[in-house]
């Protein structure tokens, strides 16, 4: 071991390799409740011919390794379960390219949400990336990997993931390759119309190859901003709601939620609708266009949007948004982990009732909602459950109830999404076979040591 | 329960039905005017229920002070209408409901009551109102604002047990008989609306602007006039204490501000807009609120000068994007005190 040690010091710099063990202990876990592993070294490589070599030498010596972004995922997705090299991806936080004609950027993989944001509005104010609900540190690469979502989905294309315009990878087995039409071209604009290859790292958990850089898909960033907040009490209305809204094609960003606390919002459901425009004309036109999209509920006095003040807007308008990250501090103790799932609109009563059963039943606190993604396409829909670390019984509760909430997202017809290791088996056991073997063949093929984030995506422990 | 002493026979006899008749929002003619009261009268369901904008004026407009507004939200609250979205009426009465968390604190006097508005503690201030004891929160809070939601019961069941709590918790242990009204709303509760219904209120009410003018007087001395031309936005509950109008000019002339002639000021006010907005009455609140700036605007004001809080909130934004510099009437007359 001292060997692969001294090797990785050789490729990165003594400063970049860790195995003290209070690194270790750390890189061992994440802020969910999937039980910790221990990695041997912690690896910070700055350049992708590092992350190469590291491959390469991970595979020759048969040693695991777990690419890792921001290490936010919340489901242990970056818990080395097999041990090995955690390779922490932060150094490569070089933002390459931005086009502002072609409206994409190009960033290393280790270029955090944050960084993003601020060198947009510095640099090129007339663009914007699509900004998830995570801490600022979350990075990019990391954030399209697990198919994540965000503030432009709703209006500007879906699933992060599909946002990408180009990939490099290394493989496996030591090779660097270009994906999209940067493999032919010196341009990171679009992955058609070659076979589009991008997906056999998107949506993988780390299992296929280490990502290195990203090709983005930006947005024009409008100077006036709005929300409007539409409140029912009838979640069976919802779906229908959410399908008014969104065919106004007014919403830059649409999102429901539901939460207990403060109670006066407790059994009713929020939609969110943001509005971005040119000019005030515009703004009072599309504010008008979604209003009336669902001017029968407004007549019935069965719903309605709420007047909100000024400084509830400002917090409602931030991206991203911050209450998510005041909630999961709720119990205190440091724990907090949702299951997001990805589902059809018309699933959302059905995941509303079942959550509400499953906090009830594990005695949890809880906070539900969904993103629209797509033009309605899907929804992002969460459960959200903050505990305290230190109370043993709350964390086998909130690990009973996540179980519980991904069973119920696959009955409900939705998959659950960047799952932990159980949640993965549970979508594989439902998985046509053909695509579960499909799946299993090209992991074979792209990584035949076995090295690549070992226990992910695997049918059998 | 306690009924609105409300008299029949006067509205029956009203010549005028000035209450329909100067309604800045619907347009009857004085036949459909009489027919509107009529209906009121016997309980039936009829336009003015839907039409209303509940924007209280009628209180005032009405020569026999016999309550046509009172009137109209317990006939919306009789027949079922709701003038907001029901889930956002129920959301209202748990977001302003009694928390229980009343603090008992020992207060003298003068007590000023902040309503359910405790950003505005920062008001209470300096030389003119320093010395004030301030009581705020949910468990003191007047509910005056769900006549806005067809809910008279909900302040028939709050209010006594306010009462009580501003009583038992601050007046009598600090031996003290008035309670300064920092919002029109309390003020119209305790000398209004309490007495409409048969609501005792054991303390004397004071208005804001009485106890400020009164203060003004005594720092008269201390006072560098302004010199501004300022534009007043008459809040909905002011309606039930018109009496109360006449003091924003002698505050004015206090501290040297120049109260704008305009058309939509004193009985000829316009509502902010943000209950319009709750009633869903998007294009009517967006209208009334262009018309509310542009006239104070075109009345030579350089300021926007509120009492309401909900009137600032609502309105601030859009007066500063026209060049007023939005202001509440107490930071007014700290202005003119250098404080």
């Amino acid at each position: 071991m001292n060997d692969i040690h001294d090797e990785l010091v050789r490729i990165v710099g003594a400063a970049y390799v860790s195995r003290a063990g209070e690194e270790l202990y750390l890189y061992g876990r994440d802020q969910g409740v999937q039980p910790p592993g221990r990695p041997d070294y912690v690896v910070l490589p700055a350049t992708t011919e590092e992350v190469r070599r590291i491959v390469l030498l991970a595979g020759e010596n048969g040693v695991p390794v777990v690419p890792m972004g921001g290490g936010l995922v919340l489901s242990g997705l970056t818990v080395p379960l097999k041990g090995g090299i955690v390779l922490d991806m932060k150094r490569m936080n070089r933002i390459l390219e931005v086009n502002e004609l072609s409206h994409y950027c190009v960033v290393e993989a280790g270029t955090t949400q944050g960084a993003l944001q601020a060198y947009l509005a510095r640099r090129h104010p007339a663009l914007k990336h699509s900004v998830p609900d995570a801490p600022p540190v979350a990075t990019i690469a990391g954030n399209v990997a697990i198919h994540g979502s965000g503030h432009l989905s709703q209006s500007e294309g879906g699933f992060h993931s599909e946002m990408v315009t180009g990939l490099e990878v290394v493989l496996p087995t030591g090779e660097v390759c270009r994906l999209g039409s940067c493999s032919t071209v010196d341009k990171w604009f679009s992955r058609a119309p070659l076979p589009d290859l991008a997906g056999l790292f998107l949506g993988w958990n780390g299992t296929t190859g280490v990502i290195t850089k990203v090709g983005m898909k930006l947005f024009p960033s409008f100077p006036l901003k709005d929300v409007l907040m539409f409140m029912t009490e009838d979640i069976d209305a919802v779906p229908e709601v959410i399908s008014r809204i969104v065919s106004t094609e007014m919403g830059e960003d649409i999102t429901f939620f539901v939460t207990p606390k403060p109670a006066y919002f407790d059994g009713f459901q929020m939609t969110n609708v943001h509005i971005v425009a040119r000019t005030p004309r515009e703004m009072k036109l599309r504010q008008a266009l979604v209003r009336e999209s669902v001017q029968p509920y407004l007549d019935r006095k069965e719903a309605g949007f709420l007047p909100l003040p000024a400084h509830m807007k400002v917090n409602l308008l931030a991206a991203p948004q911050k209450s998510l990250s005041e909630f999961a501090d709720i119990r205190k103790g440091g724990g907090f982990e949702y299951v997001g799932s990805i589902m059809p609109v018309e699933s959302i009563p059905g995941a509303y009732r079942a959550g509400l059963g499953i906090a009830a039943r594990n005695g949890v606190t809880y906070s539900m909602g969904a993103r629209v993604v797509g033009r309605g396409h899907a929804v992002m829909f969460y459960y959200a459950f903050p505990f305290n670390r230190a109370d043993e019984a709350e964390l086998q509760s909130v690990r009973h109830a996540l179980e519980a909430a991904n069973r119920a997202a696959l009955d409900l017809g939705g998959i659950p999404w960047k799952t932990e290791v159980a949640g993965q088996r549970m979508i594989l056991a439902r998985m046509d076979p053909a695509t579960v073997a499909l799946m299993e063949r090209l992991r074979a093929l792209l990584d035949p040591n076995g090295i690549m984030n070992p226990g992910n995506w695997e049918v059998a422990p | 329960m306690t009924e609105l002493r409300w008299n029949p026979d006067i509205c029956a006899a009203c010549e005028t039905v000035d209450c329909l008749e100067k309604c800045q929002y619907v347009r009857y003619s004085p036949e459909q005017a009489r027919g509107e009261r009529d209906r009121l009268i016997r309980g039936e369901e009829t336009a003015i229920l839907t039409d209303c904008v509940t924007c209280y004026a009628c209180e005032e407009y009405c020569p026999h002070h016999n309550h046509p507004f009172y009137l109209i939200v317990e006939r919306q609250e009789e027949l079922g209408i709701h003038p907001v979205p029901k889930p956002i009426e129920k959301s209202q009465v748990l977001m302003m409901g009694p928390k229980g968390r009343i603090v008992p604190e020992a207060v003298r006097t003068p007590v000023i009551n902040l309503c359910y508005f405790p950003m505005m503690k920062g008001a209470i201030r300096g030389r003119l109102l320093g010395d004030a004891s301030v009581i705020v929160g949910s468990d003191i809070f007047c509910n005056l604002m769900f006549l806005h939601f067809a809910r008279n019961s909900t302040i028939r069941e709050r209010l006594p047990q306010m009462i009580r709590n501003i009583m038992t918790h601050y007046l009598t242990p600090g031996g003290v008989d008035e309670l300064v009204c920092y919002h029109d709303e309390c003020y119209g509760t305790y000398t209004s609306w309490a007495p409409a219904f048969g609501i005792d209120v054991p303390f004397r009410p004071v208005h804001f602007f009485d106890f400020l003018n009164r203060r003004l007087e005594a720092l008269a001395g201390q006072i560098k006039p302004l010199g501004l031309k300022a534009a007043y936005q008459r809040p909905c509950s002011n309606r039930l204490c018109p009496e109360t109008d006449a003091w924003v000019d002698a505050i004015f002339e206090k501290i040297g501000v120049e109260r704008t002639e305009r058309e939509f000021d004193h009985g000829n006010a316009l509502c902010c807009g943000g209950v319009m907005e709750a009633q869903q009455r998007f294009e009517l609140a967006e209208s009334n609120r262009e018309r509310n700036i542009a006239d104070m605007k075109a009345s030579g004001a350089t300021m926007a000068v509120f009492n309401c809080p909900f009137c600032f909130f609502t309105l601030a934004e859009k007066a500063a994007q026209a060049g007023l510099m939005p202001v509440m009437m107490s930071d007014l007359c700290h202005m003119a005190l250098g404080d």
